[in-house]
């Protein structure tokens, strides 16, 4: 049968050219993109997969330069804030289009964000406008009129923008995908501004105001871009059309990129990293990323109400061999929950890993040498990666504290629904930066705060992130975060582990790639070099 | 014949009635929602989507509104995939699905029947034991094993074969067939061999070879079709479990069939899709078995007057 199979084969045994070699040749870029991607309305999706494709076929008033990240104009060429910090006004590109030559004004952003925040629309990203002046109001249908919201178009190339209160970090929220504009024609062509997945966004409907247009959408198998002849800036832009692929697997993945199918990958085998960074180094991407990966105590439940106890779990954990030795893809030990060196900001207060004091604490608590401690759990997703964190966990636990855990591992949304609804003791957890500040950290642990989830309250930590939001500068700013930081420290509601990797494979063609810590790729700097 | 035919579509409607509501409560009663995400929207935003999909009904108006649409032959709009409706998703994924199955199913008889024949033929020799121990290997390998296994070989060592797609590039459908038809190929091998030996000791045949004919008449045209009878009726349920096992396979090679949007309808809670492709794959499945039914009873008049005893 074999050697039947292997005749058939023979017979058109020459060798075709692979996808990637035909892609640099004209300019196609292949990517792997994880799953398929839900929609790509800016208003109603949430995920890193949709973003990717949003970036190429949408862009906002800004956007940020790949190398430093600072931000830079895009659709609005310039902008001024006032003393205050209260009021922007941006200036709209002259040559700024919609891909089907439209003009694209001011009031395209204001009908955008009204869209974003109608009530409806059920966008659960809004909560990201709600910096601007009684948006929120207007999202929780406090306020009806939307003219009372801090967002106006003074004439086709002037918008202004008025904020609930001074917001350090308001134009990095620019780039986020809820803000991006949408074309008022097209969207109410198919329905009404605060209908949900109307067909809008198909290719044959499509209009955006990215670099690139959608050419073809076949679920599960093609998201195909092409570059847009109207973007202001197409005379910078290399890449003739990307490609992504929707490939949830990633073992899949890597065989389609050896297989010369893929020219970059969305991720990277655990168990192949080691090899591709010893064989071919140049063909793997390993860099920090803007995420945490931490562990959130339970502070409601009797035992670690107490704050030795809590101390007592963090202060026993070995990072560094979890990242030597489980994790092994280059991971940074984490003693807080910030990243180090967000536009400026590094964490001073840490947590510890101090097995004698970590030991002293759980007998000031009542447990001497883990004696009378009750058996508690480790709540994870079902995922091999975290089993074997919490197995190190659980050892470390038992070889320091000699208390005896648990493990349990439950399906994703099984577990978000006991995270949320705090049925756990221990669980495994992570968050991913929305926009490059601190803050996209520190607020979640907020009282009540709808991602706390661990039940810890500290009134003095509310006052400091309210305090954080209306600072006059930075270094203010930075001060109160680092006290923040202090307090997290202090009261251990949660046992950061270790700030996240993103990996990625390359062919050797993709040209323009930088290393930045929000892994952000715009495609405008991407180009591919010919075959030799 | 008719009566039978009515008879059995009358039986599948509570079945699939009871398909649809055991799944309908299955779902619902599973934690976490269509909506719930790792970072917690306001709960004002969760409470206007609820009621845009009418989740915020009482579950037995659900149940009864869902009837109603499907009644109409409507499976409603995703929750995943806001923009496309679960009618259509079926409609662009079953037939990739489909030809996948088919393929997989005409490679397992071409592959499966003459190596059953050969090795039926010479009992207890090499030319026996050698292919059915590797059927029963095929029988044992599961696709998830094969399939990465046949992508190393065709795919990236001597780059003979595309490693992903389905009718992308050329030759693509053939990894994927192979993988998903082994294992049936092995049944059928196996089947053959048994029916063929039964036959080939019965009596007419030895008659037959006793009157001289030569081997490839007493086989072909004797032995062959009666022998493989066991084959036709295992065909039924083999093509409703290739459909149903095709999610594996369309995995491993990127084919956007059906089967992949089922098991991440499971994994997303999109309630609507997991009810629509359910129902879809139970109707499929009573279908098929119907139809096999149906030839085993034209096959063989003992059996019609069955039912009605």
């Amino acid at each position: 049968m074999v050697a039947g199979l292997l005749l058939i084969l023979g017979a058109c045994g020459e060798k075709a050219k692979t996808p990637v070699e035909i892609g640099n040749e004209q300019g196609i870029l292949h990517k792997g993109n994880g799953t398929e991607p839900a929609d790509i309305d800016p208003h109603t999706t949430t995920g890193m997969t949709e973003y990717h494709i949003q970036m190429a076929v949408f862009e906002g008033l800004v956007s940020k330069n790949p190398k430093t990240l600072e931000i830079i104009p895009a659709v609005a060429e310039s902008w001024t804030i006032s003393d205050d910090g209260l009021r922007y006004t941006f200036k709209i590109r002259e040559n700024a289009r919609w891909s089907n030559g439209d003009k694209l004004v001011a009031h395209d952003f204001v009908y955008s964000w009204k869209r974003a925040l109608m009530p409806a629309l059920g966008n659960q990203y809004a909560y990201s406008v709600y910096v601007i002046k009684n948006a929120e109001k207007f999202n929780k249908n406090e306020i009806t009129d939307f003219s009372e919201v801090g967002v106006k178009a003074i004439d086709d190339l002037t918008l202004a923008i008025e904020l609930e209160h001074r917001t350090a970090y308001f134009l990095q929220l620019l780039d986020h995908h809820s803000m991006f504009p949408v074309h008022q024609k097209t969207i109410e062509k198919f329905g009404k501004i605060d209908d949900r997945g109307t067909s809008w966004t198909r290719a044959e409907n499509f209009v955006g105001n990215g670099p690139f247009s959608i050419k073809e959408w076949v679920p599960n198998k093609i998201f195909s871009t092409t570059r847009n002849p109207h973007y202001w800036d197409n005379d910078n832009v290399s890449l003739n059309e990307i490609h992504f692929h929707p490939v949830e697997n990633v073992v899949t993945e890597e065989r389609m990129f050896r297989a010369g199918q893929l020219h970059a990958t969305n991720d990277v085998p655990l168990e192949k990293v080691a090899k591709y960074q010893a064989n071919q180094p140049e063909r793997i991407s390993v860099n920090p990323y803007f995420g945490t990966y931490f562990y959130r105590l339970n502070t409601t439940s009797p035992l670690l109400s107490d704050v030795r106890v809590r101390k007592a779990l963090s202060y026993s954990i070995d990072r560094d061999a979890i990242t030597q030795y489980v994790t092994k893809t280059g991971e940074i030990s984490a003693y807080n929950l910030t990243p180090p060196k967000i536009r400026g900001f590094t964490a001073q207060a840490k947590q510890l890993f101090d097995p004698k004091e970590a030991k002293r604490l759980l007998a000031d608590a009542g447990y001497p040498n883990g004696e009378n401690f009750p058996a508690i759990e480790i709540l994870y997703n079902t995922s091999e990666a975290h089993k074997k964190i919490a197995l190190a966990i659980q050892q470390m636990w038992k070889t320091t504290l000699n208390i005896d855990i648990t493990l349990h591992n439950q399906e994703w949304k099984v577990y978000l629904d006991t995270q949320r609804t705090m049925n756990y003791q221990v669980t495994r957890s992570s968050w991913i930066g929305d926009y490059l500040d601190p803050n996209t950290f520190l607020d979640m642990f907020v009282t009540d705060g709808g991602n706390n989830n661990t039940g810890w309250s500290n009134l003095r930590y509310d006052k400091l992130i309210r305090l954080a939001a209306k600072a006059d500068s930075q270094e203010e700013r930075y001060t109160y975060f680092q006290e923040a930081e202090k307090l997290l420290a202090e009261e251990v509601p949660i046992i950061p582990i270790y700030t996240y990797t993103v990996r990625h494979l390359y062919t050797d063609s993709l040209q323009g790639l930088n290393d930045n810590i929000l892994d952000y790729q715009p495609y405008k700097y991407l180009s591919l070099k010919k075959n030799k | 014949m008719i009566k039978f035919i009515f008879l059995r579509v009358f039986q599948a409607i509570p079945v699939l009635l009871f398909v649809i509501t055991i799944t309908f409560v299955m779902v619902r009663s599973a934690p976490g929602g269509p909506f719930d995400e790792d970072r917690a929207a306001p709960p004002e935003v969760i409470k206007n989507l609820n009621e845009k999909y009418n989740l915020d009904a009482p579950i037995y108006v659900q149940y009864f509104d869902y009837l109603k649409q499907l009644a109409q032959g409507d499976f409603g709009p995703s929750f995943k995939y806001p923009n496309r409706s679960v009618n259509e998703m079926i409609y662009t994924g079953f037939p990739i699905t489909l030809e996948l199955a088919l393929y997989a199913m005409l490679f397992a008889i071409f592959v499966g029947v003459p190596i059953g024949a050969a090795a039926a033929l010479k009992p207890n020799s090499i030319q026996d034991y050698l292919p059915m121990s590797v059927s029963m290997l095929g029988i044992c390998l599961p696709s998830f094993v094969l399939g990465p296994v046949l992508v190393l070989i065709f795919g990236i060592w001597f780059e003979l074969l595309p490693v992903s797609g389905w009718g992308v590039s050329a030759g693509d459908k053939i990894l994927p067939t192979v993988t998903l038809g082994s294992t049936y190929a092995a049944y059928i091998a196996r089947i053959t061999r048994g029916g063929m030996l039964e036959v080939l000791s019965m009596d007419y045949i030895r008659t037959a070879r006793a009157k001289g004919l030569n081997a490839y008449n007493v086989v072909i045209k004797h032995a062959l079709r009666p022998g493989i009878t066991p084959v036709v009726t295992f065909l039924g349920p083999a093509i409703a479990g290739l459909l149903g096992g095709s999610f594996v396979v369309e995995t491993i090679f990127q084919i956007p069939g059906l089967g992949r949007f089922y098991i991440q309808a499971a994994f997303n809670r999109d309630y609507t899709m997991i009810l629509g492709t359910t129902i879809f794959f139970a109707a499929l499945i009573l279908l098929f078995n119907l139809i096999s039914d149906v030839i085993l009873v034209w096959l063989n008049p003992k059996l019609r007057k069955a039912p009605s005893n």
